[in-house]
């Protein structure tokens, strides 16, 4: 039996209209992520990768084309079914204001099971269990503003995953931290992502993070011009592109 | 929906749990808007009641005045046949004639005297107050007095006391020594401390011109009705209006707001009061507006990880509710801790259904304020608030 994958998308198109005419900023995109799979998606600014991470977030509807995370298609979906739905099977870290000031670093963790109503003893050893996993043994009860960028970043990737999404989905994680953070907050990303068996797509101006994907993708003018998978393509890719 | 709310609620607390200060803050100014609300309430209550204390509690249903006297007590002259007059008509089970005069009282150890209301009044017949200390008038002529709790709390006069009297006899000021026989509760009338005499002794000691001494007969201003059992007010106003000539016969509502200045000074308490409240609707609005503007990126941050719109909404009303009921509570409280230090003679007065009223309406400046906080934060989009948008 085939399984499928975690996400999919057929031809999906996303057009804006502006005073210069109709803009395409997202054209005809498929692509296809399996579950235990780390993918990044690269490409100069406007090349249409944000957009296609807010489509694959269910925060924006595309103008057509279909999106399956596990065989269900989000595009037909009303707007609660969408918030169900990156409730229950997507997780999130973004570039800035990634967690709620007024709660601890355990606190942010365990809202993604309070929203879902699954905070029960076991989802919090979990919560505790994945922060200490994370470095934040001793960091649990600080609020936000008493963590540095990187630990900030780690308690957001451990609540991009403690209510088991099919789709954990970041945008420039990397983009506030110094190299050596930055190198360490991508490589856990990538080792939970796939000791989880979840999909994951990373969004990046920065190629040095390709190092620990599985495959890249590659877009420029809202289409997906090219894909690398392999240890050599990705480190050819790397050595050669800049954007 | 339970989730809902539960979620709702612990995001709320937690939010103001961690940023005590803040909104302490808050509370605090609502605190001293309830302050002021209530100051302004119970300033307005106690100087309507000043003014209209004697006749809200008089045991009468109707007032008759001269015709063309508006209700106005010191404008009207009722001639005592005509007060005879008045006690025949059916319906009217007693009447009262009541004399109004402005005089004075020496109180020992006071440079000024006290500026009193001196009102005469038949004895066993309405318009007479209940003595909580003491008892009632026994003739038409004695030298006894009834004061008022007010009049008795600035003279120290106590039952069995003499008090006297100052007034003005054809250009000469006479003092006249009245025995206090009983004190009444609080019975000023256009805020004035009040003392009662029998009608025949209020002639003899009222304010005269020379050519009024030596009158004897004294003319009341109006006469307090007590209607029959089985008549109403209005049955015995129409019987009185068609077989009297020249009079007027008023409700004691219809005499209270006929009061001089008492209408306008309610109303410009009252407009004060609603200004107060419309100022704090505007300062807390103002203020949970600019937190909702500064926590864009935040409710972005719950909306775009799956807390829905109602939650967010709801997290916003209960801090609302929480911060208004904790400032009302503060200030109400404040409120009562001040009232403990002022004196009786200031107008304020804590009627609990005006301080009801005013902490119903100072409860809702809160969530009336913060709607458009609240509309804000239901309509921010998670893709502009994380800078996703194209």
């Amino acid at each position: 039996m085939i399984t499928p994958p975690a996400l999919q998308t057929k031809s999906v198109i996303k057009t804006y209209q502006s005073d210069s005419g109709t803009i395409n900023a997202v054209d005809s995109v498929n692509l296809t992520v399996n579950a235990g799979e780390f993918v990044a998606l690269v490409g100069p600014s406007g090349s249409g990768k944000t957009t296609m991470l807010s489509i694959l977030a269910a925060l924006l509807k595309p103008t057509s084309g279909e999106v399956l995370l596990d065989g269900i298609d989000q595009s037909g979906l009303s707007e609660p079914q969408r918030v169900k739905l990156r409730r229950e099977k997507i997780g999130f870290t973004f570039q800035a204001n990634n967690l709620v000031p007024f709660l601890s670093a355990r606190e942010n963790v365990e809202l993604m099971l309070k929203l879902n109503g699954r905070l029960d003893k076991e989802g919090k050893d979990r919560s505790v269990e994945l922060l200490t996993r994370l470095g934040l043994g001793d960091r649990m009860k600080n609020l936000p503003s008493q963590l540095s960028g990187g630990q900030q970043q780690r308690v957001a990737i451990a609540r991009a995953l403690i209510h088991n999404p099919s789709l954990v989905l970041a945008d420039e994680p990397t983009a506030s931290l110094d190299t050596e953070r930055a190198f360490q907050v991508v490589e856990t990303f990538a080792n939970l992502i796939h000791e989880q068996k979840r999909a994951g797509i990373m969004v990046t101006h920065d190629l040095r993070m390709c190092e620990f994907v599985d495959r890249v993708l590659q877009m420029r003018d809202g289409k997906l011009i090219a894909e690398y998978s392999g240890a050599d393509q990705i480190s050819n890719f790397m050595a050669n592109t800049r954007h | 929906m339970t989730n809902e709310f539960q979620l709702a609620g612990y995001l709320a607390w937690k939010e103001i749990w961690r940023n005590k200060g803040r909104f302490f803050l808050v509370s605090l100014v609502i605190a001293l808007i309830t302050l002021l609300v209530l100051f302004i309430a119970a300033l307005g209550e106690g100087l309507g009641n000043g003014n209209r204390e004697y006749l809200s509690k008089l045991d009468s249903e109707l007032i008759v005045f001269q015709e063309n006297a508006d209700f106005v007590i010191q404008s009207s002259r009722l001639s005592p046949s005509k007060v005879n007059a008045i006690r025949r008509v059916d319906g009217v089970a007693q009447a009262g004639s009541f004399a109004y005069a402005s005089a004075a009282i020496v109180v020992t150890g006071e440079a000024e005297p006290v500026k009193i209301a001196l009102i005469g009044l038949e004895a066993n017949e309405p318009g007479t107050p209940t003595a909580v200390g003491g008892r009632p008038f026994r003739r038409n002529l004695a030298d006894e007095v009834i004061i008022d709790s007010n009049t008795a709390y600035r003279s120290k006069l106590n039952v069995g006391d003499t008090l006297v009297l100052r007034t003005s006899q054809a250009e000469k000021e006479k003092t006249y020594d009245l025995t206090v026989v009983g004190i009444a509760e609080g019975q000023q009338l256009g805020l004035q401390p009040t003392i009662f005499v029998p009608i025949q002794t209020w002639e003899e000691v009222r304010p005269k011109s020379s050519a009024e001494i030596g009158n004897n007969s004294p003319t009341p201003n109006v006469a307090i009705i007590k209607i029959m059992d089985g008549f109403t007010a209005e049955q015995v106003r129409a019987n009185l209006l068609a077989e009297i000539e020249k009079i007027e016969a008023g409700t004691l509502q219809e005499v209270i707001e006929a009061l001089p200045g008492y209408t306008a000074q309610q109303s410009t308490l009252n407009t004060q009061g609603a200004f107060t409240l419309i100022i704090g609707i505007l300062v807390i609005g103002g203020f949970f507006q600019i937190q909702v503007l500064q926590k864009v990126g935040q409710i972005g941050v719950l909306k775009a990880i799956g807390t829905t719109t109602p939650t967010v909404a709801i997290a916003s009303i209960i801090q609302i509710v929480v911060i208004t009921t904790i400032g009302v509570f503060i200030g109400a409280l404040l409120t009562f801790l001040l009232s403990l230090g002022f004196p009786p003679s200031i107008p304020i007065v804590f009627n609990g259904f005006t301080s009801l009223i005013a902490i119903i309406a100072l409860m809702a400046i809160g969530p009336l304020g913060g709607l458009v906080s609240i509309q804000y934060a239901i309509r921010i989009e998670p893709l502009k608030a994380l800078g996703l948008s194209s």
